[in-house]
């Protein structure tokens, strides 16, 4: 896995460039959460030509619905979920500058030649360690679709995010590559 | 009759759900430091040591250790002799689950399945109610995330498949679940009965100490089988590629109809969250 990178929002093209699968990253600076219902909102916005309640230049997404804050906490458990509901609107936004998102589980073929295309990069965080993950928020604020609940869109400041490189911009994927070293099926 | 009291069942409810979703059972714990020192890929061997941590600070914070707290499933054992006062026992453990996602800061899960409007408390709960001898009432919480949910199926399979025919089934089934139910999983196998009696067998399977044996030496000796051929599947822990997809294999078993074989594969994540309580 070698050294850890630390690496900073918003990412420039540089920064994304030089990311290979399996790298270990530390995110720190301000990630944007959004799931399903916000993409779809965002989606309808951007067909109606009207502008996004973000900006989403630059800028990382967290596909996450976080549990309800303890008092005194910024929020509260807080880890990723499943990034293939998202799969249909994220070309559209990378297209649109977006350059990181954060999720678990594979994405599909277009989301991954849009990475090579618009210089992006799909983060995993690990699945279930929400607990963990939410050490790294310090500050969290709900900036649109509040009616969402967790689903809503929040800016969040994050310090050491730990995540690791799932597709790159050479086109690469690290569930298949790490399957098939670990594989132990001829058919694999 | 023995009677218990309708706010004993709420407050234990509400207990076991917030219990459950913080505090990861010593046998998970166990098998996931097994698998770390188990594991080849440092990727994985990293994921699972945030795993450690994580269930560490959940405890230790009183946090859910996954933001997914899950639909609430609760299996509950009722002797015959009890008599319930006060109230109606299911009112009690939608109360106890309502209760407890609120003053647990759980997330609340439940919504309709056509407006995807959120019920806003995570009722109803998912109740399996099993009528046994004796005057005790047990109660399982099993907060049950839709990540893995989503990876489960049943199959009604042709008979003729026999052994082999289902054995591939459940290994395919995690195959093509992939990272999606956060690996390491934990398998539950449900065989014959009907359609819906298998999905339940198989819930039930997951309530198993991981570790333990299956009692039916030829069931014990299937569930091994298949913990190697998922485990070389090379999944490995969030499916980055590693030694280690699942902890354990639990099969349930009973007769089904001449004309089926009905088998369910209920994938359980790392989160394996179950708490009991008998009153
Ligand atoms: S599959 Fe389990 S560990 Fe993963 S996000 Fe869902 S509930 Fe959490």
């Amino acid at each position: 896995m070698g050294e850890i990178l630390r690496l900073q929002t918003p990412l420039r093209d540089e920064d994304v460039e030089a990311l290979r699968i399996g790298q270990k990253v530390l995110l720190s600076g301000v990630v944007y959460t959004a799931r399903d219902a916000a993409h779809r909102r965002m989606m309808d916005l951007i067909e109606a030509g009207k502008p996004l309640p973000i900006d989403i230049k630059g800028q990382v997404i967290y596909y996450v619905g976080p549990a309800p804050a303890k008092p005194g906490r910024p929020i509260g458990s807080a880890g990723p979920t499943t990034s293939y509901r998202m799969d249909v609107y994220s070309p559209k936004l990378l297209e649109l500058g977006l350059k990181g998102m954060i999720g678990k589980g594979k994405r599909s073929k277009e989301v991954i030649d849009a990475l090579v295309r618009y210089k992006g990069v799909y983060f995993g965080a690990t699945g279930g360690a929400g607990a963990l993950l939410a050490r790294s928020v310090l500050e969290a604020e709900v900036v649109a679709y509040e009616d969402l609940g967790p689903e809503a869109i929040r800016r969040l400041v994050v310090r050491d995010l730990p995540l690791i490189v799932v597709n790159d911009v050479l086109g690469q994927d690290l569930y298949e590559e790490g399957v098939k070293r670990y594989s132990r099926q001829p058919q694999a | 009759m023995r009677e218990i009291g309708f706010e004993k069942i709420v407050e234990t409810v509400s207990r076991l759900f917030i219990e459950a979703n913080t505090e990861l059972g010593e046998d998970v714990l166990d098998a996931i430091r097994k698998a770390k020192d188990m594991e080849e890929s440092p990727t994985g061997k990293e994921v699972l040591a945030e795993l450690l941590e994580n269930a560490r600070i959940a405890k230790e914070e009183q946090v859910p250790m996954c933001q997914d707290t899950g639909l609430a499933v609760v299996f509950v054992e009722m002797g015959q002799d009890v008599h319930i006062v006060g109230g109606h026992l299911y009112e009690a453990i939608q109360e106890g689950v309502r209760r407890g996602y609120r003053d647990g800061y759980l997330r609340k899960s439940a919504c309709h399945p056509f407006t995807r409007a959120n019920t806003g408390d995570n009722t109803p709960a998912i109740i399996h109610m099993e009528l046994v001898p004796g005057d005790r009432l047990k109660i399982i919480a099993m907060p049950k995330g839709g990540g893995s949910e989503n990876m489960s199926a049943v199959a009604m399979l042709t008979p003729s498949v026999g052994k082999p025919g289902i054995m591939d089934y459940v290994v395919k089934r995690v195959k093509e679940a992939g990272s999606n139910p956060c690996p390491p999983v934990i398998v539950g196998v449900g065989i014959g009965g009907t359609l819906e009696k298998a999905a339940i067998l198989a819930k039930r399977a997951l309530l198993r100490r991981l570790g333990s044996s299956n009692p039916d030496p030829e069931l014990d000796q299937m569930e091994r089988e298949l913990l190697e051929r998922i485990n070389d599947l090379g999944i490995g822990p969030q499916g980055y590629g590693g030694r280690i997809t699942a902890l354990g294999v639990f099969i349930e078993m009973m007769p089904c109809h001449i004309a089926s074989l009905p088998v369910a594969v209920n994938i359980q994540c790392h989160a394996a969250r179950h708490k009991e309580a008998v009153l």
